[in-house]
């Protein structure tokens, strides 16, 4: 469906995929306040978000061969109008977050029941449902200021999410808050950023913004947009060290929305980040700016090591992993820093492969949260043997974590060493091992917890709930199924990152 | 049985333990567990030679089933080990550690035909993996920290292979897993990781850390796969690569001044085992057919004699409930039949000919001397004595002569006595009768084992060991522990030897002691600061004041725009 543009006229529903794909979640959010019922709440989150699945996948499969699919809302062509623009890298990231949300939403029922007073509900799945609309907004739209309308809608929507873990645990609101304070600075740095290449083009439109970039090359008012752009996306990326509101966001939040963020928000925004850096600016730019090589490299081992270690000495199975993830997108950024097409498909394969892993991860923390009552290790301690199918899955996602050959969590980083060796970068390869050692400590950590300690005394046992179980399961073995079968994973980012690679001539084919 | 040809031998042992959580406990389970190896063991005798089971991953062709000479006869090695520990461990009714046997002769099997590095990286991990259930199995504190070392060590080796793998892969563009070259970066780490397996010196210690520390049953296990697996590897990927006939050499040395001042006799069967491989090893340096045969042969003897020292030792410590050789003595009188046993395994390790190390070993020896290694070959003969001195009389002796510590238990239970009878026959048998073994080697046999020259010079080293051992302990000049032990170097060499031999040893493993507390004592530090700064309470995991937040951003737009600036020029 590579098309040219005049088919919006055509009313075809299948040629209205990349608007319903935010429009369906979008007016969810309202009919769920509307009709206010609670039971009905989950239901229409539900089936929304599975509709939201189905559009992402269909629009994949129209774009994984290289194709892409531009799509003018109200028939305004650019760049007065917004344009969605649909390619195999936001495709992919599209049917990510779509994928995690649908698994989610069933777990969440009784997670977010126990967690989250009845009366809240409704307007809970509402707020789930902002967030899910401005996710994929983001990775949808082909308009700059389109991506920080959608940022904002999904930021607010995630505030409040987070705040609802107060009911469990006061700390949330503060985590809340400083989310709020940090979110706000680097989506303000975000439009900034977005002001000043308006200034230096005068268009918002990505592609035409690639154009006029490439044909004027770079001056003072690009960098320091770039500059605006890269921080205030890298906050909410969580890169090192602007990773601060992080740790307490996730580990305070609903363990529902815990496993929802973790899997998705921050990998959209690595998304942002790399069609920014790629398409929007010129990867020759980049060399310029030696950005990637001696800023954002650096951080990426750090955050590697530095995030691993904390993760190590946690007490709190929640943090600790809120920590590994840091890590983790240190090795995504890490990847884009490479500057080459594995080191950039080591990038995106991780941003999906630990999406999967995290949430089958949180989801599991969550689930003996539901039971113990809490996350600290003297609670889920001696778990094995009471919650063992929780704990399998937990154990998992934690190989897949580690990168144990087998797990999604092998593809990605032998990926990455690949291009760390492609480049001649012996000591960066050597650093990516030692850090996966690392992760090894913690998951290992994790397991001893679990099944070679006695359970604490008050606990109830009994395992998780079915509908928290499945959803789990489905993500472990994910975790197996990606880590085998890597054809639907390698062969989207590999596509995705020669589409990023072309720079903004990969932008300019309408 | 057609079916059973297409699923590679590994995939057997998998099947099996689910269906073994299925039986009821009892002799239900132990039955299954004698079976399986049974009928892996005759699917790998009827593999025909060839490469089956390719499988696809990402990219890579990868080949489960590598069927040679080689790889086969390690394959039936490995499933008649897992024959003769189940039957050993009939009585234990742990399903851990049934669970672990099975999975962990699965991966062993597994890694043997592993036709490409890959693979053989999944099942090198799962040995890992599998193993470590035997000694946590224990359920001690002490285990478990054992199982902690041995798992980190084992997981080690591991990662470098897998890291060996892909240098390997870049350099040549195959991950095919044949003879290699010492050279590149990757061959290296690759030969490093299994060095750490075969228990090279100085990557030795978990063999002694682990051996001891792991269940009576789980020992008799773990001594069969792992160290044999790694000799496997070496023989497939670094045949006749040079540095490992020295390293072999070491390697049989220097066990023997350790095994002789060790008091727990399952320590010193470990030392022993090092002492072993290291024959292997110099086999595999060697590089010549001739040499290549000594050296599987050779493991494949080991296999059998190692286990059944172990298991005469461990039926001791089954009754006694110690290993340690201060605290037993005198047991022929209660146990003969185990008595028996042992001395067989004492006569098979030691050479003696009529037994398997005689028939296998020698293999190797004579190749030595055949490719002009004439220290390598000295050396050879010099630690045959001491395998005689510490496995071959300091075992049985400690065990069931020598004072008499009292005790008085029942004679084994009937099924180890059977496993052990079984490693005893073939012991006998191998060495009566090499003809089979022979055939099974990978290489055509051009060898007679007994001829004149062999079994007088063997004779002569052994018999007159055993004469002065005797004469000393007629005389009433009952020797102690170790002088007892020395008296054979006495003879064999000079008289002062063994008193360096003492100091040297006294020496070295204080030196070691003092140089692992320093290790240890820096990593703690290490430890506790990192501990400082990034624990819960540390200043980089506490939660900061959003203001502190906010500054970093300000910093690091600084940073962004001034290196974007300056580079821009």
């Amino acid at each position: 469906m590579a098309t040219e543009a005049a088919h919006h006229t055509a009313m075809s529903l299948a040629e209205q995929l990349p608007v319903l794909q935010v429009l369906v979640p979008f007016l969810a959010a309202p009919l769920i306040v509307f009709v206010g019922h609670r039971g009905l709440a989950w239901l229409v989150a539900f089936v929304t978000s599975a509709a939201a699945f189905v559009i992402a996948g269909l629009m994949l499969g129209q774009v994984i061969g290289g194709g892409v699919i531009y799509y003018h809302i109200g028939g305004w062509a650019p760049p007065l109008g917004i344009e969605y623009r649909v390619d195999a890298t936001n495709a992919f990231v599209l049917l990510l977050v779509s994928g995690i949300s649908t698994i989610v939403l069933p777990y969440a029922r009784q997670s977010v029941a126990s967690e989250i007073p009845l009366r809240h509900h409704a307007l809970f799945y509402a707020c789930y449902m902002l967030c899910l609309t401005g996710l994929l907004g983001v990775v949808v739209t082909g308009d700059a200021f389109n991506v920080f309308v959608f940022l904002e809608i999904s930021s607010l929507s995630t505030y409040v999410l987070v705040a609802q873990g107060s009911h469990r645990d006061k700390r949330a609101l503060t985590a809340a808050y400083d989310y709020l304070i940090m979110g706000t600075i680097g989506a303000t740095f975000f439009v900034i950023g977005l002001g000043m290449l308006y200034m230096a083009t005068g268009t918002l439109n990505m592609a035409d913004l690639a154009a006029r970039i490439a044909s004027q090359g770079a001056n003072r008012t690009v960098i320091a947009a770039f500059g605006f752009i890269v921080v205030g996306m890298g906050l909410k990326a969580a890169l090192y060290p602007l990773h601060l509101w992080l740790p307490n966001a996730y580990t305070y939040a609903p363990s529902a929305v815990t496993s929802f963020l973790a899997a998705t928000a921050t990998k959209v925004a690595i998304y942002v980040l790399m069609r920014f850096m790629f398409s929007v600016f010129q990867p020759a730019f980049l060399f310029e700016g030696n950005t990637l090589e001696f800023l954002i490299m650096p951080l990426a081992v750090m955050a590697m090591f530095a995030a691993s270690v904390i993760a190590i000495f946690q007490t709190d199975l929640k943090r600790l992993l809120a920590y590994s993830s840091i890590a983790q997108i240190g090795y995504m950024l890490l990847g884009i820093g490479m500057l080459s097409q594995t080191g950039l498909t080591a990038a995106i394969v991780h941003l999906f492969n630990h999406g999967i892993t995290k949430a089958a991860l949180f989801m599991g923390v969550g689930a003996l949260v539901f039971r113990t009552g809490g996350s600290f290790f003297d609670r889920v301690q001696g778990m094995g043997k009471t919650m063992p199918w929780t704990s399998g899955a937990i154990v998992i996602g934690g190989l897949s974590l580690i990168g144990v050959p087998g797990t999604a969590g092998f593809v990605s980083k032998w990926y990455l060493v690949q291009g760390a060796l492609e480049k001649g970068w012996w000591p960066v390869a050597v650093l990516i091992v030692v850090s996966s050692l690392l992760a090894v400590i913690y998951v290992w950590q994790i397991i001893e917890a679990l099944y070679l300690q006695a359970p604490a005394k008050d606990i109830p046992a009994g395992e998780a709930p079915a509908t928290m179980l499945i959803p789990m399961w489905i993500m472990a073995l994910a975790c197996i199924y990606f880590g085998l079968a890597t054809d639907i994973t390698l062969g989207a980012a590999q596509a995705a990152a020669q589409g990023l690679l072309a720079g903004s001539s990969g932008m300019l084919s309408h | 049985m057609m079916a059973l040809d297409l699923i590679p031998t590994a995939f057997v042992f998998f099947a099996a333990a689910p269906i073994l959580l299925l039986l009821p406990h009892g002799k239900a389970r132990a039955t299954w567990l004698l079976v399986l190896p049974a009928l892996a063991g005759w699917q790998v005798w009827s593999l025909a030679p060839g490469a089956a089971g390719q499988v696809q991953f990402f990219g890579f062709t990868l080949e489960l089933m590598r069927v040679d000479k080689l790889s086969r006869v390690f394959g039936l090695i490995f499933c008649l080990a897992a024959f003769i520990g189940n039957l050993y461990a009939w009585h234990v009714r742990d399903t851990v550690q049934q669970i672990a046997a099975l999975l962990y002769a699965g991966a062993a099997i597994g890694a043997v035909f592993a036709g490409d590095l890959l693979t053989l990286f999944f099942y090198w991990e799962g040995t890992a993996i599998a193993s470590v259930f035997l000694v946590w199995a224990r359920r001690t504190e002490g285990a478990y920290y054992t199982g902690m070392r041995y798992l980190t060590i084992q997981i080690g080796s591991g990662v470098a292979l897998l890291v060996g793998a892909v240098l390997f892969y870049r350099e040549t563009g195959t991950i095919a897993f044949d003879r290699m070259t010492l050279g590149s970066p990757g061959t290296w780490l690759i030969f490093l990781s299994f060095g750490v397996k075969c228990a090279f010196p100085l990557l030795h210690n978990w063999v002694q850390d682990t051996y001891p520390a792991a269940t009576i049953t789980g020992t008799v296990i773990l001594q069969s796969f792992t160290t044999k697996l790694a000799i496997y590897a070496l023989a497939r990927g670094f045949a006749g690569t040079e540095i490992l006939i020295y390293i072999g050499a070491v390697m049989t040395l220097f066990p023997i001044f350790f095994a002789e001042i060790e008091n727990d006799l399952r320590r010193v069967l470990a030392y022993s085992t090092n002492n072993q491989l290291g024959f292997m090893v110099v086999g595999i340096g060697v590089g010549t057919d001739m040499a290549l045969n000594g050296a599987v042969s050779h493991a494949v003897a080991h296999v059998l004699f190692k286990g059944l020292l172990f298991m005469t030792v461990g039926a001791a410590m089954f009754r006694t409930g110690t290993s340690k050789a201060s605290e037993l003595g005198g047991l022929y009188r209660t146990m003969p039949l185990t008595t028996v046993l042992c001395l067989v395994g004492a006569a098979a390790i030691s050479a003696f000919p009529l037994f398997s190390g005689f028939v296998t070993k020698s293999l190797i020896i004579d190749q030595t001397a055949a490719q002009h290694y004439p220290i390598i070959w000295a050396a050879l003969v010099f630690a045959s004595a001491g395998v005689l001195s510490h496995s071959g009389i300091k075992i049985p002796f400690f065990t069931f002569f020598a004072h008499d510590s009292g005790k008085r238990p029942k004679e084994a239970p009937a099924h180890m006595l059977l496993a052990m009878g079984l490693a005893a026959f073939l012991s006998i048998f191998i060495g009566v009768y090499p003809d089979p073994l022979y055939a099974l080697l990978p290489y055509a046999v051009d060898f007679v084992p007994y001829t004149t020259s062999h079994v007088v010079g063997q004779l002569q080293l052994l018999c007159f060991a055993l004469l002065a051992f005797g004469v000393l302990m007629r005389n009433g000049i009952h020797p102690p522990e170790i002088r007892g032990i020395d008296l054979d170097f006495d003879w064999t060499y000079r008289r002062f030897l063994p008193d360096v031999i003492a100091v040297v040893a006294m020496q070295t493993s204080r030196l070691w002691a003092r140089w692992e507390q320093f290790g240890i004592g820096t990593i703690s530090r290490m430890i506790s600061g990192l501990y400082r700064s990034t624990g819960p309470e540390g200043r980089f995991a506490q939660t900061w004041p959003t203001g502190v937040m906010v500054l970093w951003i300000a910093i690091l737009l600084g940073v962004t725009l001034i290196l974007n600036f300056a580079s821009h020029g």
